[in-house]
């Protein structure tokens, strides 16, 4: 067999495919057939491109060439022109929007590339399992220039200056941190990294522990010699034992080498590295909790002032950063803190690391600069809505965050912004939710988790989320009434100002930007008991439509309490005080002849 | 191993690490020898990227096929898992999804021997902080 000179890729993610790439293809191969090259030219369907605005795609190999809005009637040119003759079809290209200009190469379409991995740099690339590989991608370079180039304070103020801000929520600027904790004298310091990462669907800090290690012990040590500490401690969930083995591996190669420990390439500079193994508490991931935790006391918080860079571990000065936030850092330090600013948005500088989750097609982790749509995420990175259903809302920053409504789709995702559109950064985790999503039961669905994860030390996160939880309950099972709405809203809020630390302060987060984006659902539930998403078992009832029933007693046969009847060929029935709402006959029947009501 | 002493030695031991690469990959025919790397996260373990580590070393070994097969982290693409990116000498990687025993099959017949692309391939879709320009 004869080896392929060429490649056409084909975008075949669902809105390309919406728009014909199946017929591209076709004709495509049929277009080459017919000239003889199909032991040539390859014609193959791949993955979405993220591109989706501009569909279908047909991208052109070895040559880069990237072809855009492309009608099935064009693969006749694209194969006459571009494949026989060598000549790119230049009424395809993509046009640059600013001069107009065609792009002859996806490779000069820088902005087309939504997508900027500084965080992920490694991961995917390296094996995190050799110090080497590291090396070779300018590992611990930034390390390196600090010790012998810089002086603490020039660090802190690259840092400053770079205008990063902690990636594990609450984006206090990084640099600020630094400075407080080298400011308050003591004979011990320490540097915490915090890998409690606990929100449902945030996956992130995993990764990099996964994918590269060797990142945050670098960012670890820079941070040491920045703020005068010689140790390192890192508060990592013990659910993430790959994560575990990976640092550990990671910290001996790196103490091997004499990049952790004594004397530091040569410069008088001490710094090792431990791991502590947390059982996965929620609220551990808040600092003081966490410090606490690694005390071997109660993972319970502690009224902030004072706060860690004053009296932390061990009551020393103690500087606790995410994940995420160090992986960034030796970046920062090699590239300049001038690079890592002109990313992003005025006052959110750099990119942030998304976990998509949910009801979009490409479940997945991505890294865009901030200041980047949500629609942008949603629709072209994330591939869209799941079987084509019709997009809701997103959570975004986990049960501390708040649900964005389509309304919300174009604004610039950053600190700022989310918190003005009721949500927060927080860890960067994005529930998307679709048509069949009932928000009530999202809401309680979140208080579920804080009430489960809640320490139980203040009153108004112990007793006062766990009365919210009962209020949403009711009112999914169709015994709410409006003024349970008032009274969720005023609890909320008592809730917010009242309670000792961020996992109570935002806790109603969910419920309160809920009830502002989907009102008309909440009173729904509680105006005409019915659950317009289908979702809330209490307020629904299956019916048989007595039109589409043609008796062919599937439905009775499938139900597991017997709430059917109905003769052979006849109309069945189902009582509904027996039916349990399972859903059985409704996905049994083949008539489509059941339906909620 | 030899500790590193000062920032001179770490640069010295990235070029040599560099250059190391190089003259392993240079030592064997340039044409023949093929880089894989398999996503091992816990993404991609779960949904059984060992199994396709394992079947890649034993595979290109029993084919005769020169090549070196590594395990790197996640690549962001969890809901094609397991994914590899394989690249052919001289030529841009190539990332594949859904990679079960079947498709490394197929990857090796047809991709690897004869340059002829399979499904599953996920574009790339991102910029490195090489491509960034302030």
């Amino acid at each position: 067999m004869s080896k392929y000179s060429m490649h056409l890729l084909v975008c075949g993610g669902t809105g390309c495919h919406s728009s014909e790439s199946d017929a591209i293809v076709c004709n495509l191969r049929d277009e080459l057939e017919a000239k003889g090259l199909t032991d040539k030219v390859q014609v193959i369907l791949t993955g979405c491109f993220g591109f989706c605005e501009k569909g279908p795609i047909v991208k052109v190999m070895p040559d880069n060439t990237f072809y855009v809005q492309v009608k099935p009637e064009d693969a006749q040119t694209i194969v006459e022109e571009h494949v026989i003759k060598g000549r790119k079809v230049t009424r395809l290209l993509y046009k640059d929007p600013v001069n107009k200009e065609p792009v002859s190469d996806s490779k000069h379409m820088g902005f087309f590339k939504k997508q900027l991995r500084i965080v992920l740099r490694n991961c995917g690339f390296i094996n995190p399992e050799n110090i080497d590989e590291y090396i070779a991608r300018d590992g611990y370079m930034a390390l390196g220039k600090v010790l012998s180039e810089m002086t603490p304070e020039d660090t802190i103020k690259e840092i400053k200056d770079s205008g990063q801000r902690g990636r594990g929520g609450a984006g206090f600027p990084t640099g600020l941190k630094w400075e407080l904790a080298r400011k308050n004298q003591s004979d011990e310091k320490y540097v915490v990294c915090n890998a409690d990462e606990g929100d449902p669907g945030a996956f992130m800090d995993r990764s990099v522990l996964e994918g590269d290690p060797h990142s945050v012990l670098e960012a670890m040590a820079i941070c040491g010699y920045s703020i005068g500490a010689s140790n390192g401690l890192i508060y990592v969930r013990a659910e993430y034992p790959l994560a575990i083995h990976r640092l550990q591996v990671a910290i001996k190669q790196a103490r091997e080498y004499g990049l952790l420990g004594n004397n530091i390439m040569g410069t008088g500079f001490n710094f090792d590295i431990n791991l502590r193994y947390g059982a996965g508490a929620f609220v551990c991931g808040e600092e003081t909790a966490l410090i606490h935790s690694m005390e071997g006391l109660r993972g319970e918080p502690t009224v902030k002032p004072p706060f860690p860079a004053e009296s932390g571990f061990r009551k020393k000065p103690t500087n606790v950063n995410n994940v995420e936030t160090l992986a960034a850092i030796p970046v920062i330090i090699l590239k300049g803190a001038k690079w890592y600013s002109s990313i992003g948005t005025e006052k959110s500088k750099g990119t942030k690391v998304f976990a998509l989750a949910g009801k979009i097609n490409n479940v997945g982790l991505i890294e865009v600069p901030m200041g980047t749509t949500l629609r942008e995420v949603v629709f072209e990175i994330g591939g869209g809505i799941r079987n084509g259903k019709k997009f809701k809302g997103v959570q975004t920053g986990g049960p501390s965050g708040g649900c964005l409504s389509e309304k919300h789709l174009d604004i610039p995702i950053d600190y700022d912004n989310l918190v003005a559109a009721g949500s927060i950064m927080g860890s960067g985790g994005m529930i998307i939710l679709d048509e069949d999503d009932c928000m009530v039961s999202m809401a309680k669905f979140y208080l579920d988790f804080t009430v489960e994860e809640s320490c139980g030390k203040c009153a108004p996160c112990r007793i006062g989320n766990k009365r919210l939880n009962e209020l949403l309950g009711q009112i999914c099972e169709g015994k709410g009434t409006l003024e349970d709405l008032d009274r969720l809203k005023n609890m909320s809020n008592v809730i917010k100002d009242t309670a000792l630390c961020g996992l109570g302060q935002t806790s109603p987060n969910p419920v309160l930007s809920m009830m502002e984006n989907y009102r008309e659902e909440f009173e729904a539930h509680v105006v005409d008991k019915k659950c317009p998403a289908g979702h809330c078992r209490s307020l629904m009832e299956y019916v048989i439509n007595p039109d589409n029933c043609v008796g062919c007693t599937a439905c009775a046969r499938v139900c597991p309490v017997g709430a059917i009847k109905g003769e052979r060929k006849e109309t069945h029935k189902i009582d509904p005080s027996i039916c349990i709402k399972c859903g059985s006959c409704k996905e049994k029947c083949k008539f489509d002849a059941i339906f909620i009501r | 191993m030899s500790k590193i002493t000062s920032l001179a030695d770490l640069k010295k031991k990235r070029e040599e690490i560099k250059t190391g690469l190089d003259i392993r990959i240079k030592a064997m025919d340039p044409e023949s020898v093929v880089q894989v790397k398999v996503a091992m996260a816990t993404c991609g373990i779960a949904s059984g990227a060992k199994a396709v580590m394992e079947f890649f070393l034993e595979q290109l070994e029993r084919r005769n096929i020169a090549a070196v097969v590594t395990q790197t982290g996640c690549m962001g693409y969890c809901y094609a898992e397991p994914t590899i990116e394989v690249k052919l000498p001289g030529q841009d990687p190539v990332v594949f999804g859904y990679v079960d025993l079947k498709r490394a099959d197929q990857i090796i017949e047809k991709y690897i021997k004869t340059g002829e692309l399979v499904d599953g391939i996920i574009p790339v879709n991102y910029q490195s902080i090489d491509d960034k320009k302030e």
